[in-house]
């Protein structure tokens, strides 16, 4: 999280703590476990209100952001849901409302964007793909075109709340070999979703399939063919949200583990005197700041459309993906057994940090882009 | 202790980048990656190239572009930590007086400008800011690294002078440097942090024998001085007798504030104990073959992720300091990141020269520096002071764990248990 606030800003990420701190104990979240949906439709339209879902769609629109960024205040958001592993489609619904504002036509964001914003109606990205396109950016789902509408074959999985998804922004590739997005009801005929087995305890993810699924013409969102520059856009503001909200994990959990190792006594000594864990402390403090200045920095650039987005998303999420599972593991281990109970809060942390780890990328995923990306910032250099 | 104040008509940083940005272009040479060559120097060669940076540093300081943050009365420019970072950036692809910058403004001319009397700074500050006194660390010794406050040299009053004895070692440079900034024990009869006194003094005069270490590298830029009956005024003397330590924790504070500090020319996009001219990962990578190779690919893209998360995240630890939202002991944590990941990085390297680290054809020079380089990777760990001491301030000075046990408080120093004598 961004190290000064303007007063602004402080009061805004201080009203989603304090909203998360009332409506989500980490006893609600495990009341959660069993929820088909995983989170309460009134608790999303109460943060929708709060601002969740409208940082990313200018005031022409309905939207408006805090500090004239609304990439960087939507991370002080996420940062937040990582601290209390908060349950509700942060993520995905905010890629496919930010779409729709960017690239929909003025019919498409008077009929979505008031709902999306409002709560009313929850966007999902469908945009991961089941075996053999399961490679980020791979497009298997096709999409043809005839008798003015197109029809979509294939599947997405696993996409975030798709039960509880009134509409998805759905990827696909065209006849043209290029990338074209709809936005395709959820009970629309040809679509069905079925519930995955999911990691995290409040976040639920569901396998999309389309048979045949025809959707109308006026369904295609933005250019068809040409929606390449779109999608990247999509995956780097995904990418933001994780990083911040996985800071958000590390900086909950090394702040369990401070207490822990101060209030845990050991052979007459609390745990916090001893050099072996205090040296293992000092490197995760180190750690949580690279994450941090990593997040922020993934923040801003993206925020600015900068030529180094791709970059620092990529960088972020190479760095983070395996650094905050680490810092946070140490965490469990410093707790020793009653950090792999169900009891202790800890694994709420961790689960939100997998999961944000290993979708939109892994980190092994991201460090090819990352090498692609250098070489093509060398080609341009000469 | 002073503080940097910039005079109240700061020019804007607008105008001065401005200005900067012509100055450097008509006065300053371009970068010749060809002139800092990556491996090891003959000794003319050094000597060559640190008559260069005093020219070098001769021509900032007649531009007004010397000492960014150092009052205009001692020769700096008097402006603010925020026109050292302009001067950061604009100078990215100029020649700059790179070998001269540590330890000779940091820690060294901090520490005496904090605690120099004005006498002194007169003295010393201009020359330094001039190019013409370059500046050592006489601080380590032979009998402990990490434990600087142990020191175990001897200065003994005699009149109006002091008389040294002992032995200073890691000393960068001291074959062609000027003078030598050194923490002595004056008071062996006080706790080891009472009994210290600092000095300056010309390395090159009598009673100081200057040894050259070779490492493992074939380097030779380490020494070690051997003190002997030296005789320095009571005038060159740093702060209150037995008040060295005050100056030492600066000091040392300077010391690990090398990566955030403002006293120095850091070229925007450089990470403190990585060698701008050193060949990235990438390009090992396309020498060696495993750029085609998709794990020779997640390393690339490990160490340059690993690479902005050190800069991005010291930058952000020097903010949080510089707003007091951290206090000095966070200068730990920067330490400990780069000490990390530069380790992690010459890991990389060794791994993507492959086999070429170990055996290689003239053509493939770059692969056997990743080998080399891997064998001295622990320096990044070492030098400035261990990565473990880092550690220790941090969880005691910053978070507020319980501080080790030790046996040298409260006890005269001379009843400490020590370290036979090693050499």
């Amino acid at each position: 999280m961004k190290l000064e606030l303007t007063p602004e800003e402080a009061f805004f990420a201080g009203t989603t703590r304090q909203f998360l701190d009332d409506k989500c104990p980490t006893s609600l979240l495990r009341e959660l476990r069993d929820d088909p949906a995983g989170f309460g439709r009134d608790f999303w339209r109460q943060g929708a209100e709060l601002g969740w879902t409208s940082l990313l769609v200018s005031e022409a629109d309905g939207g408006g952001s805090v500090s004239g960024q609304g990439l960087c205040d939507l991370a002080l958001v996420a940062f937040e849901f990582g601290r209390f592993a908060a349950p509700g489609p942060l993520t995905t619904a905010n890629v496919a409302t930010a779409a729709v504002a960017r690239a929909g036509t003025a019919q498409q964001k008077a009929d979505l964007l008031p709902d999306l914003m409002s709560g009313a109606r929850i966007g999902s990205w469908a945009h991961a793909e089941p075996r053999p396109f399961e490679r980020l950016g791979a497009v298997g789902l096709r999409a043809r075109r005839g008798n003015g509408r197109y029809l979509l074959t294939g599947h997405k999985a696993p996409v975030e709340s798709a039960g509880a998804a009134d509409v998805f922004l759905v990827t696909a590739t065209d006849e043209s070999g290029g990338l074209t997005q709809f936005l395709v009801p959820a009970d629309a005929p040809g679509v069905s979703v079925r519930p995955m087995r999911t990691l995290d305890i409040s976040r639920r993810y569901g396998h999309v399939a389309f048979d045949d699924a025809p959707v109308p013409v006026s369904a295609v969102l933005g250019e068809p063919g040409a929606a390449a520059a779109d999608v990247e856009r999509q995956l780097h503001i995904a990418v933001v949200i994780q990083l911040a909200e996985m800071t958000g994990t590390m900086d909950r959990g090394l702040e369990l583990t401070t207490e822990w190792l101060f209030n845990r006594y050991s052979f007459g000594r609390p745990l916090a005197s001893y050099q072996a864990l205090k040296h293992r402390f000092a490197d995760m403090r180190a750690w949580l700041e690279a994450a941090h200045a990593m997040a922020d920095a993934a923040a801003q650039h993206v925020q600015e459309e900068s030529g180094r987005a791709g970059e620092y998303v990529s960088a972020g999420k190479s760095f983070l993906g395996t650094c905050a599972l680490e810092v946070l593991q140490e965490c469990v281990q410093f707790h020793g057994g009653i950090g792999v109970t169900f009891e202790h809060d800890l694994h709420l942390y961790l689960r939100r940090a997998v999961v944000d780890a290993q979708l939109y990328g892994t980190a092994a995923d991201h460090r090819e882009r990352l090498t692609s990306i250098l070489e093509s910032h060398e080609h341009a250099n000469g | 202790m002073s503080t940097l104040t910039a005079d109240a008509d700061v020019e804007d940083l607008a105008s001065f980048r401005h200005r900067l940005r012509r100055w450097l272009k008509e006065n300053m040479p371009p970068a010749d990656p060809r002139m800092a060559p990556y491996h090891h120097l003959s000794d003319e060669e050094e000597l060559a190239q640190v008559a260069r940076n005093r020219e070098l540093q001769r021509t900032l300081y007649d531009g007004g572009f010397a000492g960014i943050i150092f009052p205009r009365e001692y020769g700096g420019a008097g402006l603010t930590p925020a026109h050292q970072e302009v001067l950061n950036e604009e100078i990215v692809g100029y020649e700059y007086p790179a070998r001269i910058q540590v330890p000779t403004f940091s820690p060294c001319a901090a520490v005496i400008y904090e605690f120099g009397t004005d006498e002194q700074k007169r003295a010393h500050l201009p020359a330094i800011l001039r190019g013409e006194e370059i500046w050592m660390q006489f601080l380590s010794e032979p009998g402990g690294g990490s434990d600087v406050a142990g020191a175990q040299t001897a200065a003994v009053r005699d009149g109006g002078e002091w008389v040294l004895n002992g032995s200073k070692i890691w000393t960068t440079g001291a074959w062609w440097a000027d003078w030598g900034l050194c923490l002595a024990r004056t008071n062996w009869d006080v706790p080891k942090h009472r009994g210290l006194s600092v000095f300056m003094l010309r390395i090159h005069q009598p009673g100081i024998e200057v040894h050259r270490i070779e490492m493992l590298n074939g380097s030779r830029e380490f020494c070690q001085e051997f003190l002997t009956d030296l005789r320095i005024p009571d005038s060159d003397r740093i702060g209150e007798v037995d008040g060295g330590w005050t100056v030492g924790t600066r000091w040392m504070y300077h010391e690990k504030s090398l990566g955030i500090s403002h006293y120095f020319i850091r070229p925007a996009g450089s990470m403190r104990g990585v060698n701008p001219w050193a060949p990235t990962p990438l390009a090992v990578a396309r020498q060696s073959g495993r750029l085609t190779d998709p794990v020779g690919r997640q390393l690339v893209g490990e160490a340059h992720a690993l690479t902005l998360a050190g800069q991005e995240g010291s930058a952000r630890i020097a903010r949080g300091i510089a707003a007091r939202r951290l206090n000095d002991q966070a200068a730990g944590l920067s330490r400990i990141l780069t000490g990390v990941i530069n380790t992690r990085l010459a890991t990389i390297n060794l791994a993507l020269a492959g086999a070429g680290a170990v055996a290689w054809d003239e053509e493939d020079q770059v692969l056997g520096e990743m080998g080399v380089e891997f064998l001295m990777r622990q320096v990044r760990q070492i030098s400035g002071g261990t990565i473990e001491m880092s550690r220790n301030a941090v969880s005691e000075r910053l978070l507020g764990m319980p501080r080790e046990a030790r046996r040298d408080n409260d006890v005269a120093f001379r009843d400490v248990p020590r370290s036979a004598p090693s050499r």
